[in-house]
């Protein structure tokens, strides 16, 4: 990638990080923690990897993200906000009565959502079911999906990796945020999931673990996907939780609460800061 | 009655999935290592690169049916009732119930007849759990010929589906060509004194039943509601005007499932007496399943003796 390509994502991804802060502010509630730790990996999806319409989201041959880990559907959303799937000026409307951006994704009333998730453990089976499907019927399309590192304590998550590798699901990418915070506490404190690359090539996956913050290893990661043949592809990314925010950084407790209007405030203007800085050079 | 045809609705399920699976290329099953005793083999022999064992994973099972519906594929994912509807119950909910997604859930060894199994694989839930899912069709045919005209129906329509069917053989009744119309009951008999509506194998102890009454001055209207959910209000209501008693018979705990859709409805919109027979809020056990029905109160001669003391004879 190139400096400009790489300086492009930044710019993304930090609007998407503005659009997270924006829906848990709005909310009053929702998970800023875990949507900014997979915010660079949400924008090199959308903005890079997944072949995706905004004006034709249901088209039957696109890639398919399934957000397994669906409480960061705040990160989701801005995405596909700022991908054109829908208005950037409505992420504030998140978790409101009888607005469309829903707690948890919606895959029926969020443009651009394929998969209704948020009970962890599910949205893995499901993707690998789409990847299943695809291969099936001689389909070309990939499908992926992100899991938090505390979602793994959920057995139906090794289910469906068995299944995965089974099936020899390479046109399937699982992605694992670690950022090895969970609501209680550290990971590892609370149910240690370690060691997850072994475990993930124990399964049968080909692994790599890479700097979920880094485009350049992203790219690398998942375009190795794309030729790891006869075995499903896992990329653990090692990521700070709150990524983006100072004072969220690294913080259990920014997990699953939002910003009030002080703390919008100086979040904000922190973003503004860095995006400024990035469009400025 | 000692030369009628019995078929188990579980085998019918198979054949019918087969039926099927020759018609429409986007049928496919998955089963959790349970296709010798859910007969999803008999699909899987037909049609091996459309048959997905997921192993002994029934959650996972569920939500890879999800996922493959999303494709444009028509999943009919198979356990026993107990694991389809109670280990998966949550996966059915958020993954199938809440997108409302194209998926087919065909749960065998439902009820007390599963026999010597005992308690732990005799599902009585089953109804209660689906029927509490927005947007879930719930269905019980009472024979062979029923169950494959249901597995039709539930493949024709678009949404969410569970069938439940039986491991015992029970007597066919249905002719063949008999056409399913989901959401809708089946006078199989006209009565006045007492409304029985039944489904699964009750139907035809309830039949049974009917006659052993009407030789006993008892004219008793005898309903097949195969389908649990959406109840057929309608028919419900006009058997309960026309009879102003109403016994229900399920192989299916009291509390949740036909008995009480069918109290509920009753108490809202025409209070009438109703007598629920059904597993009375316990377990089961092991046994022979012929001899269980008649222990539980699952038999002819229990709809008749309920329906004696009812109408006061």
């Amino acid at each position: 990638m190139t400096e400009t390509e790489i300086k492009a994502l930044q710019i993304a991804a930090c609007k998407v990080r503005m659009g997270v802060i924006e829906g848990t502010h709005g909310a009053k509630a929702g998970h800023p923690g875990g949507s900014l730790s997979a915010a660079d990996m949400f924008t090199y999806l959308y903005f890079k990897e997944l072949n995706v319409d905004p004006k034709d989201p249901k088209n039957e041959n696109r890639d398919r993200f399934v957000l397994s880990k669906g409480h960061t559907a705040p990160g989701l959303y801005s995405v596909l906000a700022n991908r054109g799937f829908f208005p950037v000026e409505d992420l504030p409307t998140l978790r409101h009565i009888d607005s469309y951006l829903q707690g948890h994704p919606n895959m029926n009333t969020v443009p651009g959502v394929d998969m209704s998730t948020g009970s962890l453990g599910q949205g893995i089976s499901v993707a690998a079911g789409m990847a299943l499907g695809a291969k099936h019927q001689g389909k070309s399309y990939r499908v992926y999906t992100l899991l938090g590192d505390g979602e793994i304590q959920e057995g139906q998550v090794w289910e469906a990796c068995m299944l995965a590798s089974h099936y020899k699901l390479d046109n399937f990418v699982v992605i694992v945020d670690n950022n090895g915070l969970q609501i209680d506490g550290p990971v590892d404190k609370v149910m240690s999931p370690y060691p997850i690359d072994e475990k993930l090539k124990a399964f049968g996956f080909h692994v790599e673990v890479i700097d979920g913050h880094d485009y350049n290893q992203i790219e690398a990661a998942l375009n190795t996907a794309k030729t790891v043949k006869g075995q499903p592809t896992a990329i653990v990314m090692k990521t700070t939780k709150g990524k983006g925010v100072s004072f969220m950084e690294g913080q259990a407790s920014w997990h699953g609460k939002a910003p009030n209007d002080e703390e919008y405030a100086i979040a904000m203007n922190e973003l503004k800061a860095a995006l400024a800085e990035l469009e400025g050079n | 009655m000692a030369d009628v045809k019995k078929v188990a609705t579980r085998d019918a399920y198979g054949k019918a999935l087969a039926a099927l699976g020759a018609e429409h290329d986007n049928l496919v099953v998955l089963d959790a290592d349970l296709a010798n005793a859910t007969k999803t083999q008999t699909f899987q022999k037909a049609f091996p690169d459309r048959h997905f064992d997921c192993g002994i994973a029934e959650a996972n099972m569920i939500c890879v049916a999800a996922g493959m519906s999303t494709t444009g594929l028509v999943p009919f994912a198979s356990s026993f009732a107990m694991f389809a509807s109670g280990r998966a119950f949550e996966q059915v909910r958020n993954s199938i119930g809440y997108p409302h997604l194209n998926v087919k859930i065909g749960a065998t060894h439902g009820g007390i007849s599963v026999g010597e199994d005992g308690a732990s694989h005799q599902c009585c839930e089953d109804f209660a759990l689906m029927r509490s899912i927005p947007g879930m069709t719930v269905i019980c045919p009472a024979d062979g010929v029923e169950a494959e005209a249901a597995v039709k129906a539930a493949y024709e329509m678009d949404g969410p589906v569970y069938l439940r069917f039986g491991r015992l053989a029970i007597p066919v009744f249905h002719e063949e060509g008999f056409h399913f119309q989901i959401g809708k009951g089946e006078v199989l008999r006209d009565g006045t004194d007492v409304a029985i509506i039944a489904n699964g194998l009750l139907v035809y102890e309830a039949i049974q039943a009917g006659e052993a009454l009407a030789e006993m001055g008892i004219n008793a209207m005898v309903i097949n509601m195969a389908t649990v959910k959406p109840l057929d209000e309608e028919l419900v209501l006009s058997a309960a005007k026309k009879c102003g008693k109403v016994i229900t018979c399920e192989e299916h705990s009291v509390i949740g499932g036909l008995g009480e859709a069918v109290c509920s409805l009753l108490s809202e919109k025409l209070p009438t007496p109703v007598k629920r027979i059904g597993v009375n809020d316990e377990f089961g056990h092991s046994g022979p399943a012929a001899a269980l029905l008649k222990q539980f109160g699952l038999s002819a001669e229990h709809i008749v003796e309920v329906a004696k003391e009812f109408c006061g004879k």
